[in-house]
């Protein structure tokens, strides 16, 4: 399962929401690889799924990958039913 | 001098790069922060947080003018969080040293993204390609994933409490 966290650089917020995905799925034990990334670099590359804010999801509604939202990136709790909602293991 | 005695680094250089691998960041020291500043727009906003790297020669001024272009063309995305915002701009946008600063605004003030507004705390962050960068946004995730730290910077009103936060995380 491959997940890209974007933002608008791929440097900080992206960073960051990776670190937190990554902990909720370690907790759940689901196996994935996931990646932070900008924007634009998103958009050429595959994955299952798309992880990112309310403001940049519109911008990647074409792609093939199922996009999730996550409003506040330190809520581990947001995060968790953002993942039990849309990731199927 | 003995043959071995050449292969070994002397005290002063030991020490010149023990230095520079523990200090190669800067993570909200007293310089970096200043409490409650009256802020009418949200790029003066940033460019405040900015200035404050800028001051203390972390990152070049024209990294502020990158930070400011970012939120202009990619919109509000970092209010990452209620009251939160972390604007920031690539390493090579002129970042010398891995490094973040905090301005808590006087009055809070929305920067247009609905989830999360209005934005009280502008942790402006100079991002480093270095590994230096990963220890600063890990320092950042174990501040403000706590609720309870949130709760404590709306109402701290010193920078030595500031630091007791910082350092129990």
């Amino acid at each position: 399962m491959k997940i890209l966290c974007v933002c608008g650089l791929g440097q900080g917020t992206s960073l960051i929401l990776k670190m937190n995905v990554e902990e909720v799925l370690g907790e759940k034990n689901i196996m994935a690889d996931v990646e932070h990334i900008d924007l634009s670099s998103a958009t050429s590359m595959s994955a299952d799924y798309i992880i990112t804010s309310n403001e940049l999801a519109d911008s990647l509604q074409d792609q093939p990958a199922k996009v999730i939202v996550v409003n506040n990136y330190f809520d581990m709790e947001e995060i968790k039913a953002a993942i039990d909602a849309n990731i199927k293991q | 001098m003995k043959f071995t005695d050449s292969l070994q680094i002397s005290p002063v250089e030991w020490s010149y790069q023990n230095k520079e691998r523990n200090f190669a960041m800067k993570f909200l020291e007293e310089k970096l922060v200043v409490l409650d500043l009256p802020v009418a727009t949200p790029e003066e906003g940033i460019r405040a947080a900015g200035a404050l790297l800028v001051a203390e020669d972390l990152i070049e001024p024209r990294y502020v003018d990158a930070m400011v272009e970012s939120y202009e063309k990619n919109g509000p995305y970092f209010v990452l969080a209620p009251l939160i915002a972390m604007p920031h701009a690539r390493p090579e946008d002129g970042v010398k040293e891995a490094s973040v600063s905090l301005v808590r605004l006087k009055d809070s003030l929305k920067f247009g993204n609905e989830a999360n507004d209005p934005v009280q705390f502008i942790f402006a962050l100079g991002a480093s390609s270095s590994e230096e960068h990963l220890l600063v946004m890990r320092k950042i995730v174990s501040l403000l994933s706590k609720p309870e730290n949130v709760e404590k910077l709306k109402i701290l009103s010193s920078y030595e409490e500031l630091q007791l936060l910082i350092g129990r995380n």
